[in-house]
This record gives structure tokens, C-alpha cells and sequence, in this order.
């Protein structure tokens, strides 16, 4: 069953070893291919018996931003989780399969999840600062981590490049809670920059903002890329086509012998500019014109 | 006659409508008030307790009554040894019981696994809630005093008070750390902090002033507690008073010299030394739950 | 694995988290020491009570109606006049407690306006806060001569029904928040449906709401059951102390918690038959007051699955 399922899905995925059909366009002007972050091979999620995302593959490489998009329930936010073993605090869940990080394992045994979450930052659907001064919340990480830097500097830093430090430079001691939402988002993308990760992981990061804030949020997407791997979960179609180089559309579809359990797949991952404008998969392109989802 | 019975017959259901209505509405109407006062009457007798407690203590609550020992005089007593024991008391019941109790919090609500050991954990807690106050006192004479060899000790005393408290400070972190948003402890965890770095530097400050407010309602209710104290062996009206270091020396409490006053056959002891210290007592606890309802209100309005 | 023997990981630990792993078994401790309590109060009234029973035959103890501990005639230690005592004035207590319990419970979940609430629910915490020594005194010296000046002087100075009345004054709130809660828990639309078919506010809270949160009910009552079966110092104070057999009310009597307090109170030494016969006692009374928890728990937890 879950094997069928994952030959059916293999046609319209990327080949495993070259990436997103390459064979059929390169769009953009990278001549050599790009270092690979994740490789994942036959991936599936599962809560108790229910599998919430099944047979998924897929390699992420370094330097881009790769967009997870698809109607709501089809598993993006929780394969995201997996980058980083934030499902390893849900009790009842179970990652089945293969992710790799630089060649590593990430599942593994011996590999510790606090490591790997300090490689791999996350910035969450709703911004979530704690309920401490604005310095505080970007001290912590580099704090916990033992990082031996001046914490001035870092928290002057990560705010600089979060493109905050202007509106809050003169008030680093008052409570994060007092800053607007995109402000705070903006305060937990700088949380997550002054532990040095290599990865930062986004679910959904705009979906509580503004289009003003939405767009200041994407902007700085652009320009963390530089340094940055970037993986963006998204409802947002356009922002996808705006901000991402690659992208994976994943749909739901009934999950196991009940009807009422629906499970998410990977339909296709491609170059952003190929899913929205040659999409290979049928359902991909219902989705991206607005046909349903 | 065909114009009458449409009428009379609305003329009827009118004197039905009046006949039904007021009963049915005073049937209500008396229901409700019955409720009322079923809620009410406790808010009454709480009044005419209070009322009743002052005007027979009021006349005699002085300085001296606080500052000096029992004596085999009702004016010239006093409950100085109960005040110091109740402090010392305090002192070292939150000294033991908050770690303790916040500790076995922080482990239920981060850190147990949902297995049985876990449920049994939480089980006995609510059942020890449950387990009478005087049975604590046989659990103090039995172990502290005989087994540990503690005597009947200051020590002995703290150590009963706390295990008695232990699941309500319990039960009040648990809740105020749950009340911390899931969000604060993934956001911990995703800048790679360890859980305990997470769950120490921002969920237990975050949870910090419900804590403490269940702290003090635990403190509280250990003030009042005069049974497990009588079973353990606190001295009654006798010139001792205790400094919380003096942990093997014997001791008294507040309530204790209450309960002595009011065992006293002269009238004078029970009709208005035992009010008086009641009103001592009284004005203790108002003290500590307004500490505790100050500190709830700030936490509101800060999150 | 290959990364791994090639280079330096980049996903383990480079020493393990011994002081995470300390702190982690030290909470765990913390958390033992409650199930340790438990164990603690078992075991020490098993080994207390244990010799008693090796001099006392349990059929004499449990069936006796003779209980004079201070001797040392093993016929006279017979609890029955207890736990008399106990029940009758818990009876009274519960008499005063769950009609008024209840009432509240439904004044609260069903009548009273949110403003009114939010000043009658802590009033009546507070009750539930008075050190029960203070209610203890204003049983003696407000609730016995009142009862006196009404049914004269066959009520004695120290009696069942003023300990039992105030005891059950103090229960007031515990009865009413465990049912106030399961009958908040009623789903609306449960009241919304009878009120749709022309049901007055009576009608819904009698035959909708009570029904409905029975479960919680039960376990209200139970829990109060309890609390008034433990309670010393009321009774210590305004009910006496002499152990007898009677259905009066208005008569002197010894309950089993009162007991204890008596006889430590003369600090009675250890080893001796009486003081053996403190934690037989003392057993008796955590038994009771366990059973009823444990089932007040078991119908709480009918009520927060039903909703």
C-alpha cells in the first residue's frame, strides 16, 4: 500500500539523484549544481496509526529558498518539523525513511536533537518572542548555546540583518510583547540568525501579518539567502512564485483503509518558475490556478 | 351567537394565560430565590462569624496580647510563643515545600512520560488532597518523631506542614505552567536550548507569579492547620518560642495557643483571649492573600 | 554514518548532558516524594495498628459498643461508638451542606450574572479558607447557645448538631465548586434545545442541567462526605468528647478524629495499647476517607469524558 503509493507519486517527483527534472529546464543561470543540505528518500510521518505524510522525496540545496506548498492538511508543516526533530516532542509521532543532512543522518541514533536545532533554526507560523525584553530574546540562543561572543554585538547584529535595529535600537530593554506582529516576526527571524545556523526553517511566517509587513518579511527572506538555506512552508501561493527558487506541491489524499483519515503526498518539486508555469502533474496545476485547494 | 364563542372563547385562554402565568412565574420566581439564598447564607454566617470574632476580640487585641507568654491570667496572657512558632514555621515550610513542590510540577507537566508511573504520580497527588489533616499528624508522630528520631521538634512540626501542602503548591504550578503557551517552550527548543534550559529560563519565570500565588494559599492554608500540630506534639501555653534555626527545639503555633485558650476553664481565656489571637491570625492570612491576589492580578495584566 | 567516519559530526553531542540528566532524575525525585507520602502514611498505620489487632480482637474493635481506651480492659475498645459519632454528625453536616451546595451550584451555573459570580465565588472561598479551629470556637460560643435558646437546655454545651451545622457551612463550597464545574461543563446546546421547546428556567435546571451533570454531582457530595468524615478541630472543639451510642443530636459525643487529638494530646507513650489504638483508629479513618476519594475521582472523570 504505502509502497504503491510512493511508485505512483515517483513519475511526477524528481528523479532521486539529479534533482528537479533537470533534464528538462534550467531556468535560472547557476551553471554548477548546487550543493545538496537534505536528501530525503522515502520520508513518511506517522501519528500512531495515522500516517500524516508518506513517501516523500526530495533534496534541498544550499543557498536556496524552497518553497513546501499545498491545501491545508497535505503534511507540509509537519515534514518542516522534521528538518529540525521538532516532532520528536510529540509523543505519539513517528519518522519513517531517510533525511540526511550534509551526508549525516539526521535520525540516526546517537545524533542529539538540541544539535541539530542549533543548525537548524525554525521561525514559526505565529510570531511567538518571549515574554522577555527584546535583548533577552536575542541573547538566549546565542546564551544556551555557550557561544563565547560579545552578546552586544550579536544582538546588534541579528537585529541588523533582520532589518529591525532601526525601530528598536533605543528600546533593546523593553518587553518584546510591546512591538507590532511584524516587527515581533521579525524579532523571532533575529532570534533564530544570532545562533549561526546554516538553516533556517519558516512556517508559514506571514500567515498572522500584514501585506506591509508581509512584504518587509519577504524582502528579508531575499537577503538572507545570501548566507542561508532556507525552506518556507507557505499557503500563499504568489509568495512562493515571489521569493522561492524551488518549489513542492504536496496534496492530501485518503491515507489508509478508512476514508476519514487523509494522508499528505508530494505530487511534485520542481523549479518555482516550472510549478507555476509548466507544471508536470495535473493536480499541481488545478492547484496553482485556483481550480481547487 | 357566532360572534360570542371566538370571543368568549379568547376571554378564556386570556383568564387561562392569567391564571397560569403568575403561578408559574412565582414558582420561578420563589425557585430562584431559593438558589439565592442557598448561595447566600454562606456569605452570612461568614459575616456574622467575622462580626462575632471581632466584637468579642476586638476589646482585648493589644500589644500586650502578642508579645508576651500564656499566663494563669486571661488578661495577662498572651500568644508570643504561638507567633514566633507560626513564623518559624512558615519560614521553613516554604523553605521545603516550594522546591519540592515545584520540582515534582515541573517534572509531571515537562518532563513525565504519559505511562503509568505517571498517572499513579498524578492520582496520588488528588488523593492526597483528600487524606484528613489529622492523619498527616499520625504520619509526623509515627516517622519524624519516632522512626527519623526527630522529637517532637520544630522540625518535625515544618516537615509535616509541608507534605501536607505539598499537592496544592503542586496543583497550582502545574496549572500556571500549562497556562504558558506552547509556543514559548517550542521556541526555546528551536534555538537548540536543552528542555530544562527551556523550561527553566522561560516557562518556570513565565509561570513564576501563579506559582508563588500557589505557594502562599499552600502557606496559608499551613497557618490554620492546628491538628497535625496538636498530633505531632506542640506545646500549649508554655513559655518557648522558636527561631526558624532552632529546628530541634519544641515549638508552638498560632492555633495551638488558640486551641489552649479556648480548653482554659475560665471564660475570660476562650470569651476573649481566643478571639483576640483569632483576629492576630486573621489579619495573617488577609496579609498573605492579598500578597497573593496582588501578585495574580500583575501576572493578568502582564500577559 | 559515512560523514561520520569521513569528518566531525556535525549532529552529536560533544560530551553528554550528565547535568541535564541530574536535574531531569532530581525533579523525578521531587515528584516520588508524594507516591513516598503515601506509602509513608500506609505503612506506618499498618505497623502502628498492627499490634493493636495482636491484642484486640478485630470483631471486639469493629463490633464493640464499649470505647474506653484509657484502660486496659480489651472489651473496651470497641470503635462502634465512634464512628457514631462520626455519622451523626456528618449526617448533620451533609444535611446542611448538600441542599445548600447544590442551590449554590445552580445559582452560580445557571442564574447568577457574571458579575454577581465573580463576587460570590471567592466570598465563598474564603469560607472554605477560615482555619476550621475559628469555626470550632463560633461553634461553641455563637452556634451552641443559639441552638439552646431555641430548643432549651436538653441541648448540651457540647453537642453534634452545632459541630455538624458549622461543619457543614465549610462544606458549602467544596460541594458547590465540584458541581458548579460539571454543570458548567453541560454543553449549551443541551439548555439551548429545552429552552427552545418553551422550557422555563427551572424546568431546564431540574431536568436538564441536574440529570446532566449528575456524575459531577455525586462526586461533589462524595467529596464533601469526605471532608466532613476528616474534620477535627470543629469537632474536637464544640462536639465533646465522650464516646457514645446515640441518634440526639443534641448530645455529647466523640467522633473518631476527635479522638485522636484526645488521646495524643496526653501525649500517651509510645507502645502502649492506647497509643496503638490512636492509628487504629487513625487507619479506620484514612480507609473511609480514601475509599470516598477514589470514588469521587472515578465519577469526576465520568463527567469529563461525557463532555
Amino acid at each position: 500500500m504505502e509502497q504503491t503509493a510512493a511508485a505512483r507519486m515517483r513519475p511526477a517527483t524528481a528523479s532521486q539523484q539529479t534533482g528537479p527534472r533537470a533534464e528538462t529546464s534550467q531556468p535560472r543561470s547557476s551553471a554548477a549544481p548546487a550543493q545538496v543540505v537534505f536528501d530525503v528518500k522515502d520520508l513518511s510521518v506517522s501519528y500512531g496509526s495515522h500516517v500524516a505524510l508518506g513517501g516523500v522525496d526530495m533534496q534541498i540545496h544550499k543557498g536556496e529558498i524552497t518553497a513546501l506548498i499545498g491545501p491545508s492538511g497535505c503534511g507540509k508543516s509537519t515534514y518542516l518539523r522534521c528538518f529540525n526533530r521538532m516532532n520528536d516532542l510529540i509523543p505519539s509521532a513517528r519518522v519513517q525513511g531517510s533525511m540526511t543532512y550534509h551526508g549525516e543522518d539526521l535520525y540516526a541514533r546517537g545524533v542529539d536533537p538540541v544539535v541539530v536545532r542549533q543548525r537548524i533554526g525554525m521561525v514559526f507560523q505565529k510570531p511567538n518572542p518571549f515574554p522577555k525584553s527584546i535583548y533577552d530574546n536575542i541573547a538566549f540562543g546565542p546564551k544556551v548555546n555557550g557561544m563565547k561572543v560579545d552578546l552586544d554585538e550579536v544582538v546588534e547584529t541579528s537585529l541588523r540583518r533582520a532589518a529591525l535595529w532601526d525601530e528598536v535600537r533605543s528600546k533593546l530593554s523593553a518587553s518584546a510583547y510591546g512591538l507590532s506582529g511584524g516587527q515581533q516576526q521579525r524579532l523571532c527571524i533575529a532570534r533564530a540568525i544570532a545562533v549561526n545556523p546554516d538553516v533556517i526553517l519558516m512556517d508559514e511566517p506571514c500567515s498572522s501579518l500584514d501585506p506591509i509587513a508581509t512584504a518587509r518579511i519577504e524582502d528579508l527572506m531575499r537577503e538572507l539567502q545570501e548566507s542561508y538555506t532556507i525552506v518556507i512552508v507557505t499557503h500563499n501561493m504568489q509568495q512562493a512564485a515571489r521569493v522561492s527558487d524551488r518549489t513542492a506541491f504536496f496534496t492530501t489524499e485518503v491515507g489508509g483503509e478508512t476514508d476519514d483519515l487523509r494522508s499528505g503526498r508530494l505530487v511534485e518539486y520542481d523549479y518555482t518558475e516550472n510549478i507555476f508555469k509548466n507544471p508536470g502533474d495535473s493536480r499541481t496545476e488545478d492547484y496553482v490556478t485556483g481550480r481547487f485547494g | 351567537m357566532a360572534v360570542a364563542t371566538p370571543q368568549r372563547s379568547a376571554e378564556r385562554a386570556a383568564a387561562a394565560i392569567n391564571q397560569t402565568a403568575p403561578s408559574r412565574s412565582g414558582g420561578e420566581r420563589a425557585f430562584a430565590g431559593v438558589l439565592f439564598f442557598a448561595t447566600i447564607i454562606g456569605v452570612v454566617v461568614l459575616a456574622v462569624l467575622l462580626i462575632d470574632i471581632l466584637l468579642d476580640g476586638l476589646p482585648r487585641l493589644n500589644w500586650q496580647l502578642l508579645t508576651s507568654y500564656g499566663s494563669r491570667f486571661p488578661e495577662q496572657t498572651g500568644v508570643l510563643a504561638g507567633i514566633s512558632g507560626t513564623f518559624s514555621l512558615m519560614a521553613l515550610v516554604g523553605l521545603m515545600a516550594f522546591p519540592l513542590g515545584l520540582g515534582a510540577a515541573v517534572y509531571l507537566e515537562e518532563f513525565a512520560a504519559d505511562n503509568r508511573f505517571t498517572r499513579l504520580m498524578e492520582a496520588n497527588i488528588s488523593n492526597l488532597a483528600g487524606v484528613p489533616s489529622v492523619v498527616y499528624g499520625l504520619l509526623g508522630l509515627s516517622i519524624f518523631v519516632y522512626v527519623f528520631q526527630l522529637g517532637r521538634s520544630l522540625l518535625t512540626g515544618a516537615l509535616t506542614l509541608s507534605l501536607l501542602i505539598l499537592p496544592v503548591i503542586i496543583v497550582a504550578a502545574r496549572e500556571s505552567m500549562r497556562a504558558v503557551p506552547r509556543a514559548i517552550r517550542d521556541g526555546g527548543l528551536a534555538l537548540g536550548a536543552t528542555r530544562w534550559q527551556t523550561v527553566s529560563r522561560q516557562v518556570i519565570p513565565a509561570a513564576l507569579p501563579g506559582i508563588l500565588t500557589g505557594t502562599i494559599l499552600g502557606l496559608s492554608r499551613a497557618i490554620g492547620e492546628t491538628a497535625p500540630l496538636l498530633v505531632v506534639g506542640a506545646l500549649i501555653g508554655q513559655r518557648a518560642s522558636t527561631a526558624p534555626w532552632e529546628v530541634f527545639d519544641r515549638f508552638s503555633a498560632l492555633p495551638i495557643e488558640i486551641y489552649g485558650l479556648i480548653g482554659r476553664p475560665q471564660a475570660g481565656f476562650r470569651e476573649s483571649a481566643a478571639p483576640a489571637a483569632i483576629i492576630a491570625m486573621l489579619v495573617l492570612l488577609l496579609l498573605m492573600n492579598s500578597v497573593a491576589i496582588l501578585l495574580r492580578n500583575r501576572y493578568a495584566r502582564s500577559t | 554514518m559515512a560523514a561520520h567516519a569521513g569528518g566531525e559530526s556535525l549532529l552529536r553531542t560533544v560530551r553528554p548532558r550528565r547535568g541535564e540528566q541530574a536535574i531531569v532524575l532530581t525533579l523525578k525525585a521531587c515528584g516520588a516524594i508524594s507516591i513516598l507520602t503515601t506509602v509513608g502514611i500506609v505503612a506506618m498505620l499498618f505497623a502502628e495498628a498492627a499490634p493493636f489487632f495482636r491484642q484486640i480482637d478485630p470483631r471486639t474493635f469493629f463490633l464493640g459498643t464499649t470505647w474506653q481506651p484509657f484502660g486496659s480492659d480489651p472489651n473496651n475498645f470497641g470503635v462502634l461508638p465512634l464512628i457514631n459519632g462520626t455519622m451523626l454528625v456528618t449526617l448533620v453536616a451533609m444535611v446542611v451542606a448538600v441542599p445548600l451546595g447544590l442551590g449554590a451550584a445552580m445559582y452560580l451555573s445557571d442564574y447568577a450574572s457574571q458579575r454577581v459570580r465573580a463576587v460570590l465565588k471567592p466570598t465563598l472561598e474564603v469560607l472554605a479558607g477560615i482555619p476550621t479551629i475559628v469555626l470550632g470556637l463560633f461553634a461553641l460560643t455563637f452556634v451552641t447557645p443559639v441552638l439552646r435558646a431555641v430548643f432549651g437546655t436538653d441541648v448540651q454545651i457540647f453537642n453534634a448538631a452545632s459541630a455538624g451545622i458549622v461543619m457543614g457551612i465549610m462544606i458549602i463550597p467544596t460541594i458547590a465548586s465540584v458541581a458548579e464545574d460539571s454543570m458548567t461543563a453541560v454543553p449549551s446546546g443541551l439548555r439551548e434545545s429545552a429552552y427552545g421547546l418553551g422550557s422555563t428556567r427551572r424546568q431546564v435546571v431540574l431536568k436538564v442541567v441536574f440529570p446532566a451533570a449528575l456524575s459531577g454531582i455525586v462526586a461533589a457530595v462524595l467529596l464533601g462526605f469526605g471532608r466532613a468524615i476528616g474534620e477535627t478541630m470543629i469537632v474536637a472543639i464544640a462536639a465533646g468528647n465522650l464516646p457514645t451510642i446515640t441518634a440526639n443530636p443534641f448530645s455529647q459525643i466523640q467522633t473518631m478524629t476527635a479522638y485522636i487529638v484526645q488521646a495524643v494530646g496526653g501525649e500517651t507513650p509510645r507502645g502502649t495499647l492506647s497509643y496503638q489504638s490512636i492509628f487504629a483508629v487513625g487507619a479506620l479513618l484514612f480507609l473511609l476517607t480514601f475509599t470516598l476519594n477514589v470514588a469521587a475521582q472515578r465519577f469526576v472523570r465520568r463527567f469529563r469524558e461525557v463532555y
